[in-house]
Formats: C-alpha cells, structure tokens, sequence
C-alpha cells in the first residue's frame, strides 16, 4: 500500500514539488527573470528564478549550515517562521532593542507577514528545498538585523547583503537590477552610503543561516550584529 | 527522458486508481484527468477549479501559447459556419465569447452588405420611402442574429461579461450558466451550436454531444473546434515538445500557475483522435458528419447535421 502512495506522488519529493527537465529549468530561469523585471509585484517570479538558479549557490549554503554546530541544529530540527509558530504576543512583550521585539516592530510598521514566503516547488532536493524555505523567511529578521525597511531602497540593500552572503544569483540580479526603478536621489544614497556599508557587513559576517533566531528572541539586537560582524547602519 | 516520464504517469497513476478502490476511498466511475485517474466527480470538480484559477489570464494564455493563431482558427470556424443574419447560435463552453463576438461581427457585416444591397436597389422609391426603410433596418443591426454564450464556470462568464463591456457588444448577446452534459434549454430551439476548445474538458461527451442533438433545430448544425491528434511523425514530436517543455512553463511565467497548464497539455493527449470523435458524433444521431484538420491537426474542426 506505501509503493502506491509513492507512486501517486511519482518524483514528488516534498509537497508542492514539481519536477522539471533541464530545458524546462532554464526556460522558467529566464522567464521568471523577465517577468520579475516587467512586473515587480511579481514575488512568485523573483522565488521561481531563485530555485532555478541556486543549483551552485544552495549546496553550498547547505554545506556551511552542515559544518557548522547551529546551522547543523537547524538543519536537523527544521524550524519554520510562520504567525502560528511565533508566539507574537511574548515577543510584543519583550524589552525594546531585542531581536523579538525589533522583528514584530518591523513587521508591524510594513504591514508584512512571514506567511508570504512562496514555498519551494522547483527544487529538486528535499533538504535543499529547506535551505531555500529557510533563507526566504529568514528575510524579514535580515531587515531587522539590518535596520531597512521594507521599501524598493531597503530591499535592494538587503538584497545586496544577501547577494554577498549567499552568493545566490537571484540575490545578484536582484541587487544589480533592482535599482533601475529609484529616482537619482535615493540611487546617489544607495551608491555612496548604503551599498558599501551592506557589502563589507555581507563580507564581514558570519553565515546568517547559521543563527537559530527563534532560540535568540531576548537577545539584543546591537549584541547580535556584534555577535555576526554586521556593522552599524549608517 | 520526458516522454518517457509521461507515459509512466499514465502507467503510475492506473495502478494508484486501483489502489484508491482497494482502499475504499472515493470511488465511483473512474476517468481521466490529463494522466491521472480520478472519479467522475474529481474530474468535475477539479476541472472547474482549473478554469478558476486560469480564467483571467485566459486569453493572456491563448495568445502566448499558441502566438496568437488560436484567433484564426477561430475566424476560420466562423467562415466555415457563414452565418445568415436572423441566425440562432448556442454558443457552449463560450466562456470569454471569442466564438460569441467573431459571430456578431459576421452576421453585422453581411448585414450590412445587405443593406447597402438592398439601398441600390431602391432607385424609384421616393426620398421619404427609403428614409422609412433605412430607419428600420438602422435599428437592426444583427438582423434579429442572437448568440447564447453558455458556461459551466462562473469566474469565465464573468470575464466574458466584462470583455463584452469592454468591447461594445450588447445587442443580441445573452450569458447562462450551463452544463453542456445537461443544457437548460428546450427541444429544437438552435440553428447553430458551436463548441470551441471546451468539449475537450467535458466528463462525458457522449452525454454532450447527445444534448447537442436535443437542443437544435431539425437542419441545424453542430461545430466542434479542438485541439486533436498530429499523425505525422516528425512534426508530432516538436509539436510534444513544445507541448510539455514549454507550457507549462508560460503557465508559470505568465498565469502563475503550471498545474492548469500541465494538466491543459495533458487532457489534449487524453481526447479522442479525429475518427473516434466523428463516430462519436455520429452515435449522437448527427448526419453527414465531417472534419477538417488545421495545422497538420493540431486542432481540427468536426461537423454535423441534425436532419
């Protein structure tokens, strides 16, 4: 009876897996890429072209979390950032300047919420398809740490940072193109302050994937970008 | 390597089918659902969601699937239909009304040639007879033409709706929701009926096809315009690689949504070919049942007479 129901899911590795051909792969690479261009609000495309492109980036990720004690734990335990595993009212409660309570601000202020993350469906590797789960909802906690906002300037900020961190070429294209939609102003801002402040602190830095956030809630926010070797916002 | 995948799919999913059965869960007459099997009912069900969730994007799709060749296989069917103005048309699966607009456009057309026809011929009336007569026929436009567009889906009568707004298009034009297996009309009521890529997506097209018989006029007319089977080799194999390979990935890209299109690929390997859809129809009790291929049958249109 268990052949039957793996044969239903034939090639499913986990739920929502689509498996894809090589050309179907670079197909939806450049689609995605394009159409996340064309359309901004497009974040399913900006997710799809992180699948199909990570094939390099995520073992890679994946191997650092191995080799190291806390990203190994995560690895292990899968933890998930929803809204029903959070407990959003002992975070709201704890001192301000914590991670928790930075992290429920942040998502206050932008009116976001974890529970937007696109989950993984062109990943061909269940452990893999975790790695990418974990660094898109591990997004949000990368604002707080970095202090953006979720706006078009703060987001390609971060971006850059995580392009530096991850080494993932959707984080790449994302931070080299993003920009093409901000007035002169703001890019004068990003080129001079804000992009090489979030470079040295992506390069700087420990892997972000390696910290349990979820077990660092109490944990002040300046201790830990200590503690990671971001530098201070400008 | 893909090709073989799909046909395994076939294969799994039969053996799974009888497994449900031995299981006790849902059963009921089984059938297909692209390379599934399911239940009459799942297939019902989940067809309806497919076209919920595509319905918006659905001409978006047509167009980028088929680069823009789905709209001439479409103007070819009206051509072939030539209809008269004062014709009768049940248009069914018309969702977003492609088939419904391109009919009104015709019958105005010919109208209107009639009309001037019928202007150069009115040399000895006087001025205030043919005033009379212009104004009659001004108010006329379809020549009491009327289409009935019917849908089993909710969401694509609504684009379809909105699109007619859009578009201008009001006079002679009706929307009802319907399940081609079971029409809300009366006996003998159409002179045409038409259906364009949406007897692919019925559960059992005997039954449609038989309410197709029902629902026309002695003399009337049936039309059938989809997707059917490419014999030759060569061209059956870019056509399967396309089909797989890259639509679903449009689907992806531009509706977001890959499962409708994999399952929209799927459900046109699954339908009959050319012959076994003409002895369909012809078991339906139609006369003079015919089909012609377009684009290597690609897609063909078939037809029959209800004498």
């Amino acid at each position: 009876e268990e052949e039957g129901e793996e044969e239903e899911e034939w090639h499913q590795l986990y739920p929502g897996h689509i498996p894809t051909s090589p050309l179907q792969k670079a197909l939806l690479a450049a689609g995605s890429a394009v159409m996340a261009l064309y359309d901004p609000y497009r974040h399913d495309m900006v997710a799809v072209l992180g699948e199909t492109t990570g094939c390099l980036a995520l073992p890679n990720l994946r191997d650092k979390m191995k080799n190291h004690p806390e990203g190994y734990h995560i690895l292990q335990e899968r933890p998930r950032i929803r809204l029903s595993t959070l407990d959003m009212a002992r975070l709201q409660g704890l001192p301000d300047g914590s991670l928790g309570r930075e992290y429920v601000r942040f998502l206050e202020d932008n009116k976001v919420s974890p529970d937007t993350r696109m989950p993984p469906k062109f990943v061909d590797d269940e452990e893999l398809a975790y790695v990418i789960q974990r660094y898109r909802e591990v997004h949000d906690l990368m604002h707080t740490l970095l202090g953006m906002p979720a706006n078009m300037l703060g987001e390609v900020v971060v971006k850059w940072f995580e392009a530096v961190q991850t080494g993932l070429p959707m984080c790449v294209l994302g931070a080299a193109f993003g920009p093409v939609r901000l007035s002169t102003r703001k890019l004068q801002v990003l080129a001079t302050e804000l992009v090489p402040w979030a470079i040295r602190s992506g390069l700087n830095a420990s892997c972000v994937l390696n910290v349990y956030y979820e077990q660092r809630w109490e944990q002040p926010v300046e201790s830990l970008r200590e503690e990671l070797g971001i530098f201070p916002p400008p | 390597v893909w090709v073989c995948r799909c046909h395994c799919r076939v294969l799994l999913s039969r053996t799974a089918g009888r497994l449900r059965a031995r299981r006790g869960l849902a059963t009921g007459p089984e059938t297909h659902f692209g390379f599934q099997t399911v239940t009459e009912e799942e297939r019902r069900e989940k067809i309806y969601r497919v076209f919920e969730s595509v319905a918006k994007k659905y001409d978006v799709m047509n167009d980028s699937m088929t680069l823009g060749i789905h709209r001439v296989w479409k103007d070819i069917l009206m051509h072939k239909m030539n209809p008269s103005p004062g014709t009768l048309l049940l248009d069914v699966a018309g969702g977003t009304g492609d088939i419904a607009f391109r009919f009104i456009n015709y019958v105005c057309s010919v109208r209107e040639r009639q009309l001037q026809r019928k202007l150069k011929h009115h040399q000895n009336l006087s001025w205030q007879e043919i005033f009379e007569s212009y104004q009659k026929d001004k108010f006329n436009s379809l020549g009491d033409s009327q289409v009935v567009v019917c849908d089993i889906n909710r969401e694509m009568l609504k684009v379809g709706k909105q699109k007619a707004q859009h578009l201008g298009y009001c006079e002679g034009l009706s929307w009802v929701l319907g399940n081609a297996e079971e029409l809300p009309f009366d006996n003998d009521k159409f002179d045409v009926y038409t259906i364009a890529f949406g007897i692919r997506n019925v559960t059992r097209i005997d039954l449609a096809l038989q309410e197709a018989y029902r629902v026309l006029k002695p003399g009337g007319r049936f039309l059938c315009l989809e997707f059917s089977h490419v014999s030759n080799p060569l061209l059956s194999r870019l056509y399967d690689l396309y089909s797989f390979q890259v639509i679903p990935v449009l689907g992806e890209v531009i509706a977001g949504d890959w499962k409708s299109y994999q399952y929209l690929v799927e459900s046109i390997r699954r339908f009959p070919p050319q012959e076994e859809l003409k002895a369909m129809i012809e078991d339906a009790g139609f006369f003079k049942v015919d089909y012609e291929n377009l684009n290597f049958g690609v897609v063909a249109i078939h037809s029959g007479f209800k004498l």
